[in-house]
């Protein structure tokens, strides 16, 4: 048995059937670390020993039959933008290098008490800012499939785990993309849930009207049982959303077609400046296999796409322009070594903290806030918002799903990106009206371009319709193999 | 040239709830610096607010009763500035929808005069910490247990025209937060503080002049001497042929002036926008009539009420109603005892006594309703005199543990003597014992019956019936 | 809409960021070109359309008034780069 290449739930069974053990599974992916760790840059910080404490008190519970759930014993990569207690959680920024939280995110807590063992902290683009998980000031995180790449952003670190069987499974946020596009370069499945699904309490916010956490994984099925084990109303986060408790791992087992499904095929994704043509071959394939298990697909026309861009980055911009203002050296984290009055204080420490596309878009979002300027682009922005909820929700009354490619092309090789921000904010094209709108979003892996390197369909359905998402994901990966494909790390 | 001042008033009120506005740490006033704190109130990373219910109950009621239009659909904005009382770097607030609007507050300005302060709007917002300040060094130190404390911020028109006014606005809106219940309205602890918005024009002008604001006003005192300093200063400032800056002022009481605070300050460009952390609020039909049906009487129909339902004095009702507790103590009492004229005698005389003279406070006295009432069918009886009774009183209120009456009354033996013989004795005795009072008295000056009385009752232990004591002093004395 | 240095120098402040002189100078540059970029929503007519601040219809998420106990201090203070034992310290902020 390889056991790096069980899914997570495979773990699990494994580990209940005793043909093998938590603290096993552990060293096996801390094995994996060690031998493709450096080369890929995935993890900030490996928290091996305590997860070997925790792996042997899960071991024993899940013995003592205390432990059932489906993801026990299970070793699990988290973000690092996830607070973890008594665990540092530096967003991947310089601020918070040493900032080690009294507290769990609720996701944390859940996770813990279903019996999972954590096993590190994800690299990300600084604060979750990025498309390309370069931002870092830990420094860039490779993609497994080929180490001058990059592994997509922001949770590319957990992406390029979960590709380089470092973890079986990883939770990560999407903002605008950031589950869902690493998860298509990194060829894993990635899932981004309903707004409001998954508490964001314990998510250092990055955009708080956008972010949600959700998991990284090998297929759908492991999405499922995650989602099942960290999704409900927590009373600590007011935008958390009361929602049926059924389990979503056996609705999406049970899909066995997909018959009478209504699948959109936006014709503008198909057909634009900038889009490779095999990612978008392949995203047709997939439409094909959807309409053999039933299907009825249909292009239709999503005119609102070229907004959503301009609409996304200024909503973004200027939540977190607020949202991280509280790192100010004040109260956790860096501050600078030298200061004069306390203005200074502030400055030295956020410049020196700061990376420059975290600063970028502080001063953008500050910007869009401004008096004077409010109305014209924050006001505007929440209109559009507002316009294209409106459009999908009519798009929704005809349609169950929505198709597309998760990105426009594969990944990029390093440094590329950030040498031209506005193609590396267009990375996103596909994957932020999502979050604008609040729906629920996967990648999967729908093939290989020229150079060997994964590419991913998006599926996109209404809100809450979650089942929907991961079950028609779920049906697809039954009929193909590109999910359970590895890269060889060459380290 | 005569002169008008114009004010406008924004008055912050802490809500007396026993948990902060976003998370569950208690709002008691002082503790060690820090202790009252989590996560959430001191802006950990990932924390997020969740709205007390209470907050929005408190706030609404206090809308309500100040006569304003109830926002239904409420949201919350942030307003971002940087500085070290506030860990977020951002106070959750409301600025596009606050939850009460157009309000109006009528105040008596001078005897038999009211005048209508109009409200702009009332909304909801989190306190900040406090800095404490080294004697000498050159540190501050946070201390986030005010943070996350509920206010309500009172937002008035530019109505007030005199430091009376003012006054007579605050105290206004502090009778009518402790009848709501809502909240301490103590300025000495900071739970109702006020900024002055203030301006002055020459008098028949309809322009308003540039105005300062002035904050840090922690007592009703210091409004009068702040508003009386700054419009001077102001007068001065055109008089002498320069312009009143915009800006921020903060009041020194010790030095008794006000001073220009950074104008950077002024320069603040908060960038409100919609609290995404926070769902919107929905007041509905049925929550605002329950807070609608449930809003208390207020001291000015109450003190009508007493000149109505107990004949009391205007002014005594006033005294009385100025304070909840002694309206409630008064009031309970009567229920009990039936004899407002009493309860009234002993509250004003007795108790108002202990507190202006040595500035005691009702809840310095043992007086609950019962004992009271209790306490005044005996003093109304014929069983105790006056003097007896405030003997009585006295320890009731100042006594330990509860006081047993009856036993005290026996104890001290202040049942009252009405036996006419024995005083006709007395009276006898103290006659033989002052011919020359006697003599005064034939001699015309009747008023010194008065003194054959004190000492009839004094040589009876001050327990004789003082009515008895009269008549019978009279018909001795008819019989020389 | 043109960026000036001087609004981004507005912007800065506002930020308590300091930007030296090259970064300044880039930072107007791709500051410019994204605002730039962000001008094609003017080319979506938005006339009468209630901005959108939050996308559910969720209303009236609210805690009971009841006391939790507050955390230790020791844990407040503990990630603060100064602190005394009971406060955080910063400059002064009194003249």
């Amino acid at each position: 048995m390889e056991i790096t290449k069980l899914t997570a739930l495979q773990t699990a069974a494994a580990i209940r059937q005793k043909t093998l053990t938590a603290p096993e599974a552990l060293e096996a992916s801390l094995e994996a670390i060690g031998a493709t760790g450096e080369a890929v840059n995935a993890y900030i910080t490996v928290c091996a020993g305590q997860a070997r404490e925790r792996a042997q008190q899960v071991q024993a519970k899940i013995e003592a039959g205390v432990l059932t759930s489906p993801l026990a014993g299970v070793p699990v990569a988290v973000k690092d933008n996830i607070c973890t207690k008594g665990v540092r959680t530096t967003c991947a920024s310089k601020i918070l290098g040493d900032f080690t939280p009294f507290y769990n995110a609720t996701v944390i807590e859940r996770l813990e008490a279903a019996g999972a063992v954590i096993i590190g902290k994800c690299n990300m683009d600084e604060f979750a800012m990025g498309s390309t998980s370069e931002t870092s000031y830990y420094g860039p995180t490779k993609n497994p499939w080929d180490l001058s790449r990059v592994p997509g952003g922001s949770s590319g670190g957990a992406a390029a785990a979960v590709a380089a069987l470092q973890a079986p499974i990883a939770l990560g946020s999407d903002t605008g993309g950031s589950i869902r596009q690493p998860a298509s370069y990194c060829g894993v499945t990635g899932f981004k849930p309903t707004y409001g699904t998954v508490s964001r309490y314990g998510l250092i916010a990055y955009a708080s009207s956008l972010d949600q956490i959700g998991p990284i994984a090998r297929d759908a099925d492991d999405c499922a049982a995650m989602m099942d084990v960290i999704r409900g109303k927590d009373d600590r986060d007011g935008t958390s959303l009361t929602v049926d408790q059924g389990s979503l791992l056996d609705a999406v087992r049970a899909t066995e077609s997909l018959k009478g499904m209504r699948v959109a095929l936006p014709a503008q994704c198909f057909e634009r400046e900038g889009l490779d043509g095999r990612v978008a071959d392949a995203v047709r394939t997939t439409a094909g296999i959807m309409e053999e298990l039933g299907a009825q697909v249909q292009t239709v026309d999503l005119d609102f796409l070229d907004y959503v861009i301009p609409a996304y980055y200024i909503i973004a911009a200027a939540e977190a322009s607020s949202n991280l203002s509280r790192f100010d050296g004040v109260k956790y984290g860096m501050r600078a070594e030298e200061y004069g009055d306390l203005t200074d204080l502030y400055k030295k420490t956020r410049s020196e903290g700061f990376g420059d596309e975290v600063k970028k878009r502080i001063l953008l979002g500050t910007f869009v806030l401004s008096s004077g300027y409010y109305d014209a682009y924050y006001r505007k922005a929440l209109q559009v918002k507002a316009i294209i909820k409106e459009r999908f929700d009519r798009l929704f009354e005809r349609f169950d799903l929505i198709l597309t490619p998760t990105a426009p092309a594969t990944a990029p090789i390093l440094g590329e990106s950030l040498a031209d921000p506005l193609k590396m904010y267009l990375s996103d094209i596909f994957t932020v009206s999502v979050n604008i709108a609040g729906l629920p979003g996967i990648s999967i892996p729908c093939g290989f371009d020229g150079a060997g390197m994964p590419i991913g369909a998006q599926m996109i359905g209404q809100r809450l319709q979650e089942a929907t998402v991961l079950g028609a994901a779920h049906a697809v990966q039954r009929l193909t193999d590109y999910h359970t494909r590895t890269p060889e790390v060459k380290a | 040239m005569n002169w008008e001042i114009v004010m406008g008033l924004e008055v912050h009120v802490e809500l007396a709830t026993k948990t902060k506005i976003f998370c569950s740490c208690t709002t008691q006033f002082g503790g060690a610096p820090n202790t009252h704190c989590c996560p959430v109130c001191t802006g950990m990373p990932g924390t997020l607010p969740v709205l007390n219910r209470k907050v929005l109950e408190y706030a609404v009621k206090a809308g309500v009763a100040l006569g304003c239009e109830i926002t239904r659909y409420n949201k919350f904005d942030r307003k971002n500035y940087f500085y070290p009382d506030l860990p977020k770097a951002y106070q959750i607030s409301q600025l596009y929808l606050p939850f009460a609007r157009d309000g109006a507050v009528e105040i008596a300005c001078a005897p038999g005069l009211t005048k209508t302060i109009r409200i702009h709007e009332i909304h909801m917002e989190e306190d900040a910490g406090k800095l404490v300040h080294s004697a000498y060094g050159e540190a501050s130190f946070p201390d986030y247990n005010r943070c996350g404390v509920p206010l309500i911020e009172i937002v008035s028109e530019p109505d007030f025209r005199s430091a009376q006014e003012v006054l007579a606005y605050l105290a206004k809106l502090k009778s009518t937060f402790e009848y709501l219940g809502i909240s301490d309205v103590k300025m000495e602890e900071g739970s109702m503080r006020a900024d002055v918005n203030l301006s002055v024009r020459p008098a028949g002008s309809q322009a308003l002049g540039t105005r300062t604001e002035m904050k840090n006003i922690n007592s009703f005192k210091s409004i009068e001497r702040a508003i009386a300093y700054e419009s001077a200063r102001q007068i001065e400032v055109i008089e002498s042929g320069g312009s009143v800056i915009q800006e921020t002022r903060r009041w020194d009481e010790n030095k008794g002036k006000t001073f220009s605070m950074r104008s950077k300050e002024d320069a603040q460009d908060y960038r409100y926008f919609p609290e995404p952390d926070i769902p919107p609020i929905e007041i509905s039909d049925e929550m605002l009539e329950k807070i609608r049906a449930c809003q208390p009487e207020f001291a000015d129909q109450k003190a009508a009420r007493y000149v109505e339902e107990y004949g009391l004095s205007e002014a005594d009702a006033k005294i009385i109603v100025a304070s909840v507790r002694m309206a409630s103590l008064f009031e309970d009492t009567v229920a009990l005892c039936g004899n407002p004229k009493e309860v009234r005698y002993w509250l004003l005389g007795e108790v108002l006594y202990f507190i202006n003279d040595r500035g005691m406070t009702l809840s310095d006295f043992r007086l609950d309703a019962q004992s009271f009432a209790a306490f005044v069918k005996i003093a109304a009886s014929e069983r105790i005199n006056r003097r007896g009774a405030k003997k009585l009183f006295e320890a009731m209120i100042f006594a330990d543990h509860p006081l047993d009456l009856e036993a005290y009354i026996r104890e001290n033996d202040l049942e009252q003597v009405d036996d006419a013989q024995l005083i006709r004795e007395a009276v006898r005795a103290v006659i033989a014992e002052n011919p020359k009072t006697v003599e005064q008295y034939k001699n015309g000056v009747t008023k010194v019956a008065g003194f054959l009385v004190g000492q009839t009752i004094k040589r009876l232990s001050g327990k004789a019936k003082p009515e008895t004591v009269n008549r019978i002093i009279a018909q001795e004395l008819a019989k020389l | 809409m043109q960026i000036t240095r001087e609004l981004v120098e507005y912007v800065a402040d506002l930020s308590r960021i300091c930007l030296d002189g090259a970064s300044e100078e880039k930072m107007e540059r791709e500051l410019g070109a994204v605002i730039e970029y962000m001008e094609v929503l003017n080319a979506l007519d938005t006339d009468g359309v209630e901005p959108l601040s939050h996308v559910f219809q969720v209303t009236n998420v609210m805690r009971e008034d009841a006391v939790a106990p507050s955390s230790p201090r020791e844990d407040i203070l503990a990630g603060a780069p100064e602190a005394t034992g009971q406060t955080f310290v910063v400059p002064r902020t009194l003249e």
